[in-house]
């Protein structure tokens, strides 16, 4: 453990502790772009600079060990000048398109724009342009509000391990892309989008549905694996418009493409809410005293998630069930099969989207109450 | 048996270039032809060697017989024969031919470490390098010497890091010795970026060897198995003779396992760059060395502990290393009694401009800026006068005349706003802009950062843009004053030394220069008659007496006037090219 003194306050962290944790930890803000606490420390955006006693130069907090005894100012009229010109150089090459941008009110660089209070920029001057539009359904790639902070390199590489992207050119010209600057082509996970602390990389799906003070999150757990990331679904208006995670939660804020990306499930109209129970018309309508109908569930054009054209196998139809009746027709069939053709006569395939428990209990079911190990696992094959 | 006929031909990077090549294939017909008659054929060797320094007059040639020396200049295949003929049949030099007193004077405030063997021996030959007692240092540092002591020897010689910073290099490997790893590398940074820069090229194209043998002894030094020399692949005659001279050690059991039977390990290659300035850079060269991209990572760590692979790494420069083994052989005293309290030794420089004798030169530190400029120099050209010298190249300043007597050294270059840097010199004389030379160097500095950082990135491009309305006439009050606050916080916030150094060429020219900067903005004028859009050409009607020439000569039909009448530029449709002005036999011209 190192002690040093920030602004004048003590504070005791980890050795190896950077400075900037040690401030974070005495809840000292220092401005930063390109840092990220699960990333490599990258010292580029040079916004993090400080004063430490007896050093000739500021240094950056990211890229600063803490040591015992170390005296540092995180702020003084002279840093707070370094900080505006970095900021304004920044602005210098950026749309300042705030009132149209994806990320207007949660982007990092508009407000501390807006704490720094710059209006008038010193510095006008070439920007880069771009224009590029990818093919994919997932990332929108907007690199004229790039600030090369470089988190979606790192998070790609370090995180995903997937290394898509990565830095081109030199100078001014230098840029994010994909290999010899081709589409995104890659998991689409979409980590890149969330560590993106501007508008650069939004997410296609959620563009244009809603600005951040009509949304409210709603924290749940992923329903896709038995991994159970936790989620906050940002929901407007009673619709889900995007998933994000945090980073207290248990998967750190990673998700991956489905978590991210693969809500849009919940509100389609072929996803089944409802019990059916599959007759044909030679069946007859053996439990239409206690269901009217059979009519597909409501829903835009959809069927239930099922085809029922006279081109579906034995011209299937579907009939909508309560529980009770859909519990009692499966315990029935189970048996019927069973009694006529033995237990292995049946299998039982369960889901990855299941937890470990209710896999335990699906395979003890097959196994002790159907009576065969003709049982498996979607995510074994 | 040995010759004593000695041919030497200067294949140095600008004796290649001004036809070297060519003239040793000259010589070798010449002499296989008369060989027929004469017994000479016998007695001549030839050898290929690197840069003899004077590169104004290459190429160079060295013809000794019988132990006495002649240097011919600006010699062309076409003057081979008659060398031959006279001097080497007939024993009578080509006296017209003859390097004059410049040639001598060139060489006389040098003092040749680093630079010794280049010029002399065939860098293609380790025999060669053997003979003048290469590889003893290496013997010596391998079987005589701890490393502790090897280390010890290297901190009191004073050397300090030829790559531009001056680090003390004895400090560097003690740092890495103290840390305790089964794997460590070494280094040599032979990326040389910098424009106008060929010190270190010359040393591993003449020399090859003296930067293996340094790093021989350094992997000693510090316990290292493996190193790298890191070039730039630009360099295709640096690569080549490196690894012959890499192949020749491993044959002579000068390099990989059991290295001279002492059970030492020491295995070596070379590593090419893609020509990126910032690959120079100390981290961004070991991530390339990684197969990363070149681009500086913050120093969380120091090199020494945790350097490429994060590993414990000493990383010096081309000619720190070529002059270890002189100083293990001559000794610290010897070696620091050659420089200054603060930094001992010579140190190369490439001086360019606008002198008289331009060329690759060594000189001891502490030397003044004038002895060098003037002595060796000798002066400027075409009797202009001077206005200013810039050391450091892009990261450096210009130093102004009035401090020409200032000593060449890490510390005093830094005070009047300049940099030691690796070496570059370029002589400045009144037809130099000093607002074109800042643009210059931060038009290559711009287009060489990373982009990792947003005041290198960014802020240098808009020095430059400022750069640019001032010398198209366009600039505002106030706009040297802004140059000054960006530059400054520049030199504070970037995060490699590319960033930290880049507005050094602004600013030095605003501090020595600002009137210039003041006559553009204010006057519209260069008064260096440099920034085109800044100047008008006119006839001085005295002077012109019709003759014509500047009309013909004139690409954009600009110029009026009947034959013997005198003549008229329009304004209008002048591109300022110029023509007229180099044209005009009678200095009727007016550029302003
Ligand atoms: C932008 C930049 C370019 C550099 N280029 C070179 C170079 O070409 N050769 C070199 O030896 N050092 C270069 N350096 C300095 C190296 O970072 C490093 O300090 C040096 O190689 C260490 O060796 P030394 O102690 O022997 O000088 C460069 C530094 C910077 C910031
Ligand atoms: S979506 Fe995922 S895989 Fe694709 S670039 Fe972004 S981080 Fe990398
Ligand atoms: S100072 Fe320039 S070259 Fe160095 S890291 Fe920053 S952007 Fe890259």
């Amino acid at each position: 453990m190192v002690t040093l003194t920030i602004d004048g306050k003590k504070v005791t962290v980890r050795k190896l502790s950077t400075v900037l944790d040690a401030a974070r930890k005495l809840n000292i803000p220092i401005p930063t772009l390109c840092h990220h606490p699960e990333l490599s420390p990258y010292g580029g955006c040079r916004l993090c600079i400080i004063e430490i006693k007896d050093l000739a130069r500021p240094v950056t907090a990211c890229t600063t060990f803490a040591r015992e005894g170390m005296e540092v100012i995180t702020t003084s009229p002279y840093l707070e000048k370094l900080r505006k010109t970095t900021l304004e150089l920044l602005l210098s090459d950026h749309p300042n398109d705030c009132m149209v941008c994806e990320r207007a009110g949660d982007c990092t660089l508009q407000e501390l724009a807006y704490f720094y209070d710059i209006r008038e920029n010193r510095f006008v001057g070439e920007k880069r342009p771009f224009i590029k539009k990818d093919e994919n359904p997932f990332v929108e790639r907007a690199m004229e509000k790039c600030i090369l902070c470089g988190q979606c390199v790192r998070v790609c590489d370090e995180i995903q391990g997937v290394g898509a992207i990565d830095f081109a050119y030199r100078g001014l010209k230098t840029k994010i892309c994909p290999p010899f600057e081709k589409d995104l082509d890659c998991e689409f996970c979409g980590q890149c989008v969330a560590v993106c602390p501007t508008g650069a990389l939004t997410g296609k799906m959620w563009a244009q549905k809603g600005r951040q003070q009509d949304v409210r999150t709603v924290d749940t757990v992923c329903p896709y694996c038995g991994c159970g990331c936790n989620i906050s679904l940002h929901v407007r208006r009673n619709e889900v418009i995007r998933v994000s995670s945090k980073e207290d939660t248990i998967n750190e804020g990673w998700l991956c493409a489905k978590g991210r990306f693969g809500y849009e499930f919940i509100h389609n109209s072929d996803r089944l809410t409802k019990p059916l129970i599959r007759i044909s018309p030679k069946e007859g309508f053996e439990f239409s005293s206690q269901s009217p109908s059979f009519n597909p569930p409501p829903g835009k054009g959809g069927n239930g998630g099922v085809r029922s054209s006279p081109l579906t196998p034995h011209n299937s139809r579907f009939k909508e069930v309560s529980w009770d009746e859909a519990f009692d027709y499966i315990a029935k069939r189970l048996k019927e099969i069973k009694d006529s053709y033995g237990p292995d006569s049946i299998g039982g395939l369960s889901s990855a989207r299941c937890t470990n428990e209710e896999n335990f209990l699906f395979q003890k079911f097959i196994r002790a109450v159907i009576g065969t190990n003709n049982v498996d696992h979607c995510a074994r094959y | 048996m040995r010759a004593d006929i000695k041919i030497k031909v200067c294949m140095g990077p600008s004796g290649i270039a001004t036809g070297g090549a060519d003239v040793i294939e000259a010589f070798k017909n010449e002499i296989n032809s008369i060989g027929k008659k004469a017994i000479i054929e016998e007695r001549c060797s030839l050898h290929q060697v690197g840069c003899l320094g004077f590169c104004a007059k290459d190429v160079l040639v060295e013809v000794v017989v019988d132990g006495k020396k002649t240097i011919y200049e600006y010699v062309k295949p076409g003057m081979v024969s008659r060398i031959v003929k006279e001097h080497i049949l007939e024993g009578n030099p080509v006296t017209e031919w003859i390097a004059g007193e410049e040639y001598y004077n060139f060489h006389k405030k040098q003092i040749k470490v680093v630079l010794s063997n280049c010029g002399e021996i065939d860098p293609e030959d380790i025999n060669a390098y053997l003979a003048v007692g290469g590889y003893e240092a290496a013997r010596m540092a391998l079987t005589l010497m701890s490393p502790e002591e090897i280390v010890e020897v290297v901190k009191s010689s004073n050397l300090r890091g030829r790559g531009g910073a001056g680090f003390p290099t004895g400090l560097k490997w003690d740092l890495s010795l103290k840390i305790k790893s089964d794997v460590k590398y070494v280094i040599c940074n032979g990326d040389e970026g910098d424009p106008g820069a060929f010190m270190d090229r010359s040393v591993m194209e003449g020399d090859p060897h003296s930067v293996i043998e340094g790093m021989i002894i350094c992997a000693k030094a510090i316990g290292s198995h493996q190193g790298y020399i890191y070039v730039r692949a630009e360099y295709p005659l640096a690569v080549k003779r490196l690894q012959i001279a890499i192949n020749q050690c491993y044959e002579a059991g000068l390099l990989g396992e059991n290295i001279l039977g002492t059970g030492f390990d020491f295995d070596l290659k070379i590593y090419q760059g893609a020509g990126a300035f910032v690959c120079g850079e100390a981290t961004a060269l070991m991530r390339s060395i990684e197969g990363k991209r070149g681009m500086p990572t913050p120093k969380l760590w120091r090199s020494a502990e945790k350097g490429l692979w994060e590993k414990p790494t000493v990383l010096n420069n081309v000619e720190t290393f070529a002059n270890i083994p002189r100083i293990i052989l001559k000794g610290a005293d010897w070696y620091s009694s050659l420089g200054t309290e603060r930094s001992g030794g010579t140190k190369v420089f490439a001086l360019t401009g606008k002198m008289k004798n331009a060329g690759l030169i060594e000189v001891p530190l502490g030397i003044t800026l004038r002895e060098i400029i003037y002595d060796i120099g000798g002066g400027i050209e075409n009797g202009r006068a001077f206005k200013a010298v810039q050391t450091g190249g892009p990261s450096g300043g210009c130093i102004p005349a009035e401090l020409l007597d200032i000593e060449v050294d890490y510390e005093s270059l830094a005070l009047v706003g300049s940099i030691m840097g690796s070496g570059g010199m370029v002589v400045l004389d009144e037809t130099d802009c000093m607002v074109d030379i800042a643009k210059f160097f931060l038009e290559f500095t711009q287009a060489e950062s990373c982009g990792k950082c947003i005041p290198c990135r960014v802020g240098t491009k808009r020095m430059l843009e400022i750069l640019n309305r001032i010398t198209v006439g366009n600039a505002k009050e106030g706009d040297i004053e802004l140059l000054e606050e960006l530059g400054q916080d520049i030199k504070v916030t970037s995060l490699c030394g590319l960033g930290l150094t880049a507005p050094n060429p602004v600013l030095s020219t605003i501090r020595y220069f600002r009137n210039e900067y003041e006559a553009h903005i204010k006057d519209k004028k260069c008064p260096a008659a440099v920034c085109k859009d800044l100047i008008t050409f006119s006839i001085l009607e005295e002077f012109c007496n019709g003759c014509g020439a500047c009309k013909r000569a004139c690409p954009a039909d600009a110029i009026i006037g009947k034959r013997k009448k005198i003549h008229k530029i329009d304004p209008e449709p002048c591109i300022k090219c110029g023509t007229c002005f180099d044209v005009c036999k009678f200095n009727a011209i007016m550029k302003m």
